[in-house]
């Protein structure tokens, strides 16, 4: 990452505003739709600009119907448009889960194939800005345990484009997870013919004793946690699988097989999660590698709650990825 | 207690004597739905047919008198007593009775079932499973309508049941705000599984749901399917040249339980009596002698077809090989990636 702090930096935010303008000037059957994205621009101005450049018949604002406008997506991808849905956070996405899990991820496959689903479902979330327990939702494993469903989560602003014009030019359902925390965060990012393929992760920072895996803003605090430890003479890699499903395990796995030690992080809470999920996968394919068990740094297994101190107690930090893996690397063979 | 005169409004029940043609098709449609969905239960009591099988017996006129009013490139969804629309669009009965029977040769290569049916080529964009939920996907295709600026109607067909899912009225509003060439047909069967709708809703004058939105609503016999054909002619009508949505509440009736696997105890005998009485085949059979329309060695000859029809595609959903197992992880993705978790596979030893 600190070679890419150096080049020219767009926020997260503008990338994905960048890949949207540019895949709306590619294809005429985009268009976005979503909860106060045209004239209000997004409630994180995310679409900034876009109504004014495409119009209201391409850039669409919606009533209050989470269930509504993202089943009117599934069905006019159906027909061979495609839909960029926008929902404000990922806790709306809850009210639409039906639609998701019934409609779009099954859709290819209960008829057969006769039809795919081209759409494109964004929103933003994670916690941190001691908003409540029913607005700090990081819901990555509800949706990776979906067969049918595609899930990117970006880290970069690079990432954030490349893996959003990806998802646009993509025939199957694809849940975009963009992260609250991430969207001043600056970076170089691609041209208007960079994309970045599902299923390929990203090796953040090379190190041989332990293997730190994060996705979306964790990578963050798992690099912060990655400097701490250096000073003490600990190198880590940090891999990020950009998108949780398909998920690279070749690439986890052969740097498992290298460090011998493995940490997985997650925003998420640890009981049937996604760092879980990669633990499992990395004890079935790195058994006789591993040096230690794998440690999982999560949320607490509690509603993340408001006060500042206890919001912030909740969350996982780079000082509790820090402790996983010097405790990995304490525990041995 | 169900309904005891459907009110019928906005419609003419006078055969169209020019439209001898699609009459014919209608009478040859409904029976050959009828003939194999009767012939669908033997088969689910043989065990030839799995899972959930819900029969629309009795409910023909609704279903044909919908499907033949729009024109065959005209998009529709409906629910998982789907059968019907699938035969009325066309689909080839053996593909149909295959993919009940879950054989490779099935209209989804067995992937979907007797509630999933899906022809795509000739727009029927499938059958749901999840009470409401397919309308808001009809309200997409209404939408890629109008952003194409092309001049199809979409149709949903849902039942009485799905009016209490708050998603129809999210749909309804999006329809509505966006000038929206979708028909909400309401096939009210006057029972959501066994609960009537009295039980179920506080004012059963299902056509209001409609009023809310400013959608033009009409109330129509569903037992007759000259009515029904003229309400959604109508309709595809205003919604194709005023970009407008409009709502259709057919009252009709199924002889059957909910699905194979209810008996059907708790509907009174003498209401399911009554409306036995008026049983759509036989009501319009009686129009089209009467009008002089078929003659009855005609009528004799479209029941032959269909009985044959029916055999031949028992004998070739019979005939046709299982799905290959090879075939269990196909359509999941339009890319698929070589990705099976399942741990047993992929437990390398270092030694390797």
């Amino acid at each position: 990452m600190s070679t890419e702090a150096a080049a020219v930096s767009t926020s997260y935010r503008e990338a994905l505003t960048q890949a949207m303008r540019e895949e709306l000037e590619r294809d005429p059957d985009v268009f976005l739709i979503g909860e106060d994205i045209g004239l209000f621009e997004g409630s994180f101005k995310v679409t900034r600009g876009l109504l004014g450049e495409f119009g209201p018949d391409r850039v669409i604002d919606t009533p209050i119907s989470e269930a509504g406008f993202v089943g009117l997506g599934i069905g006019a991808a159906m027909a061979g448009l495609r839909p960029v849905v926008e929902l404000m956070t990922v806790n709306f996405a809850i009210v639409a889960m039906d639609q998701i899990v019934n409609n779009a991820a099954k859709i290819r496959y209960m008829f057969g194939g006769q039809v795919s689903v081209p759409l494109v479902i964004r929103m933003p979330g994670g916690a941190g800005h001691q908003l409540g327990a029913q607005h700090s939702h990081s819901l990555e494993a509800w949706f990776t345990h979906v067969p049918g469903l595609k899930v990117a989560c970006p880290s970069t602003p690079y990432d954030a484009k490349a893996l959003l014009k990806t998802a646009i030019r993509d025939d199957d359902p694809v849940i975009f997870l963009e992260s609250e925390g991430l969207y001043a965060k600056k970076g170089p990012v691609g041209g208007p013919d960079d994309l970045v393929p599902f299923g390929q992760a990203a090796i953040r920072r090379t190190g041989q004793h332990c293997t730190v895996i994060a996705v979306s803003r964790m990578v963050w605090i798992a690099l912060d946690a990655a400097d701490t430890l250096a000073a003490e003479g600990i190198e880590c890699e940090v891999v990020d699988p950009r998108t949780t499903r398909p998920l690279d395990m070749d690439a986890i796995a052969d740097s498992v097989r290298r460090t011998n030690h493995c940490v997985v992080v997650d925003e998420g809470w640890p009981e049937c999660g996604l760092a879980s999920n990669i633990a499992t996968r990395v004890y079935e394919e790195c058994f006789d590698w591993l040096d230690a068990p794998v440690q999982r740094v999560n949320a607490a297994d509690v509603p993340i709650p408001y006060a500042r101190n206890l919001e912030q107690s909740a969350l996982p930090h780079a000082h509790d990825v820090a402790a996983a893996v010097r405790a990995t690397l304490a525990r041995g063979a | 207690m169900a309904e005891e005169a459907p009110v019928v409004k906005d419609t003419t029940v006078t055969p169209p004597g020019a439209d001898a043609e699609l009459m014919q098709r209608m009478f040859a449609t409904m029976h050959l739905i009828r003939t194999f969905e009767e012939r669908a239960a033997e088969e689910y009591m043989r065990g030839n047919i799995g899972g959930f099988l819900h029969l629309a017996i009795g409910e023909e006129a609704a279903v044909v008198g919908s499907v033949l009013a729009l024109r065959p490139t005209d998009p529709i969804t409906s629910t998982y007593r789907e059968h019907g629309q699938a035969l009325a669009r066309g689909s080839e009965p053996r593909a149909v009775m295959a993919e009940l029977f879950g054989r490779e040769t099935g209209l989804c290569h067995g992937h979907g079932g007797s509630m999933h049916l899906m022809d795509r080529e000739r727009f029927f964009f499938g059958g749901y499973g999840i009470v409401g939920g397919s309308i808001p996907l009809a309200v997409g295709l209404g939408f890629a309508i109008s952003y194409r600026q092309e001049d199809g109607v979409a149709l949903v067909m849902f039942g009485d049941g799905a009016t209490n899912q708050g998603v129809l009225g999210e749909s309804m509003n999006m329809a509505k705000l966006w000038s929206l060439p979708v028909i909400f047909f309401c096939l009210n069967n006057q029972y959501g599984m066994g609960t009537a709708v009295d039980r179920a809703s506080a004012d059963t004058q299902l056509t209001k749901r409609a009023d809310a939105f400013g959608i033009p609503a009409h109330r129509i016999d569903g037992m007759d399917v000259l009515a029904v054909q003229q309400a959604v002619s109508d309709a595809a009508h205003h919604a194709r040249t005023q970009h407008d949505p409009v709502m259709i509440e057919a009252i009709a009736y199924r002889y059957r339980g909910h699905s194979m696997s209810d008996p059907d105890r708790t509907r009174p005998e003498d209401e399911k009596a009554r409306w036995r009485a008026r049983d759509p085949l036989v009501t319009f059979e009686r129009i089209l002698l009467g009008e002089g329309l078929v003659t009855a060695e005609e009528l004799a000859a479209v029941r032959d077809a269909n009985q044959a029809a029916v055999d031949d595609a028992v004998a070739f959903a019979n005939d046709s090989p299982p799905v290959p197992e090879t075939a269990l992880a196909d359509d999941v993705y339009t890319d698929p990636w070589s990705d099976d978790s399942r741990g047993s596979a992929r437990m390398p030893r270092r030694s390797e």
